[in-house]
């Protein structure tokens, strides 16, 4: 895979080149997210995990300055020091959305657009630029490029529409991507590609990724560092590899106990037409009680206290604080020490 | 396989030759397949893949262009709407999406109701049946006289699965169930329809795409692709 090389230094001394600080997003007086630090490193994918409400959606777009009118925010989001991430958006961060619809203008051909986003950032000529645009649709995998850059997003496949937006995210050789669930309205096959071309796009361009899902699985095949969140805080957060085969947040060690055996080791065991065990699938998977809370109803302390099977009487008091345990892995959790591993008898439910 | 004469089977729900056309495209084409009581069958495939139609085709509430398909021994697809009506509350859908399957302006309590009272069933221990029904799926019965938007989407999957169990059901037909739900709740779903099965003897024609669910949670499975099954 062809790297390009840097024209300038990182601005700090190491290789950050997002630095979030005490990032805080309100609406109307209710914070979805409420103090999140963190970096992204030159080149490295970090996953941010979290499930509806967590505010993994808002965190990604406050990353690219994008947030939606009316909310309020507080803390720094910084890319090679520069806080105007706004002006950046296209050059040096560009965005793959959930939906690819609503990157891409339904009135123009694909291929326009790319050659517009091109124009945008380099003082190039409308041919050249054009042919930059076929190249990057044929280096995502999208057959007859040159045909198919003179067509309409609407005579694309879903898979081949997230493709095309994934060239226009990578045009321009941004340092960041920001990947939001970009696979989610996808079926499994589609995902896997999706998730492939990605990678390898960001790979050829050398940019970092920032991937944002609710998919454990993704995280491990799929990334360096993850970022767990809930109810608006980081969880936890390290090396991917370190957080999912050793979690030190209840939380975390409850979302790896529930997954079906296969979804945790990422293998795929074949088709698995049928199997008669009749006995298996009696067994009940590890659950975590509950539901995760509405963020203008937190629960006082720590927000998972009412779901956490080790909860004791200052979690239900007081907000733990992010602790680093090791090899660069935090976690923000009063017993974490005293998590087990695996936890799985720990989430084994009684029959409601 | 197509060639064999209509046999009869004990098998709950007996699917045979389905086939579902829209226009020019055939959706099903001669899909055959069986569940036993208290089995689990998974469906899975990529979308569009003819999924959903075959579902629609089961529970009749599309009438499917070919085949048969025989319930409890009786053939659904000759009977009229309303020799239909009688059969339909024992084989019940549970949807995808567990907001949209609930009117907002109903409190809990009457969606779980509702079903009781449009097959005549509502009487004297009705509130009663509604609150057991409610413990069932594992919600606190004051949750009754809330609506939709104040439960979560997993409290929501479970409303649903409590108004289907009110028709009292041999047959639910699971149509991705905890595709749309949480991480943190989908097993707890899972646990609760692993439980109901083995308490009533439920059997699941369970359309999922996750192949690690599947494998856990289904007897068997059947893949579908372009309207026709997957060879095993």
């Amino acid at each position: 895979m062809e790297r390009v090389e840097r024209k300038e230094p990182p601005l700090t001394s190491d290789d950050v080149l997002l630095s979030v600080r005490g990032l805080r997003i309100a609406f109307d007086g209710v914070a979805a997210v409420r103090g999140l630090s963190f970096d992204v490193h030159e080149r490295e994918v970090l996953a941010l995990v979290g499930e509806s409400g967590a505010g993994k959606s808002l965190t990604a777009r406050a990353l690219l300055g994008m947030l939606p009118r009316g909310a309020t925010t507080s803390g720094t989001v910084r890319l090679r020091g520069d806080t105007d991430i706004a002006a950046q958006r296209g050059r040096r961060i560009a965005l793959v959305p959930q939906d690819a619809l609503s990157a891409l203008s339904p009135v123009h051909p694909v291929g326009d657009q790319l050659t517009a986003a091109v124009r945008s950032v380099a003082r190039v000529s409308r041919q050249e630029a054009r042919a930059r645009a076929v190249a990057a649709l044929d280096r995502v995998g999208i057959p007859d490029a040159v045909r198919k850059a003179r067509a309409y997003p609407h005579e694309y496949s879903g898979g081949m529409r997230q493709r095309a937006v994934i060239a226009m995210a990578t045009i321009n050789e941004p340092d960041v991507v920001v990947a939001d669930e970009p696979t989610t309205a996808l079926d499994a096959e589609l995902q896997e590609q999706v998730l492939r071309v990605l990678g390898e796009q960001r790979e050829a361009v050398g940019a970092a990724l920032v991937l944002v899902t609710h998919d454990l699985a993704v995280v491990r095949e799929h990334t360096d560092r993850v970022l767990v969140m809930y109810a608006g805080r980081q969880v936890e957060q390290g090396p991917t590899e370190v957080v999912l085969s050793r979690p030190r947040a209840p939380y975390t060690a409850g979302l790896l106990a529930s997954l079906p055996p296969d979804d945790v080791d990422g293998h795929s065991h074949g088709h698995g037409h049928s199997h008669g065990v009749g006995g298996a699938r009696r067994r009940r998977l590890p659950a975590i009680p509950g539901s995760p809370p509405a963020p203008d109803a937190l629960p006082p302390g720590c927000a998972f206290a009412p779901r956490c099977p080790l909860a004791e009487d200052r979690c239900h008091h007081e907000e733990p604080q992010p602790w680093t345990t090791d090899h660069g892995h935090e976690v923000t959790c009063h017993r974490w020490d005293e998590v087990p591993h695996p936890a799985t008898e720990l989430f084994l439910e009684q029959p409601a | 396989m197509n060639d064999a004469p209509p046999h009869p089977t004990d098998a709950l729900l007996d699917v045979q030759d389905l086939v579902v056309r829209y226009g020019a495209v055939t959706a099903v084409d001669h899909v055959s397949f069986t569940v036993d009581a208290g089995e689990t069958l998974a469906l899975n495939g990529p979308s569009g893949c003819g999924k959903s139609s075959t579902v629609a085709a089961v529970l009749q509430l599309r009438r499917p262009d070919g085949g048969e398909v025989r319930f409890e021994g009786r053939e659904l697809t000759t009977l009229t709407e309303r020799e239909l009506r009688p059969l339909r509350p024992r084989m019940q859908p549970v949807f995808q999406d567990p907001y949209g399957s609930l009117s907002p302006r109903h409190r809990i309590r009457d969606a779980v109701a509702e079903p009781l009272r449009v097959q005549g069933r509502w009487d004297p221990t009705g509130p009663a049946r509604v609150t057991e029904l409610l413990d069932r799926v594992g919600l606190n019965p004051a949750y009754g006289d809330r609506f939709p938007h104040e439960l979560s989407g997993g409290q929501c999957q479970r409303v649903g699965i409590a108004r289907a169990l009110a028709s009292e059901p041999r047959l639910l037909v699971l149509d991705e169930p905890v595709s749309a739900l949480d991480p943190s709740v989908r097993a707890g779903v899972l646990n609760l329809l692993a439980d109901l099965q083995d308490e009533l003897g439920l059997a699941y024609l369970f359309i999922c795409h996750d192949r690690a669910v599947v494998r856990h949670f289904a007897d068997r499975s059947i893949e579908m692709r372009t309207g026709r099954l997957v060879p095993a």
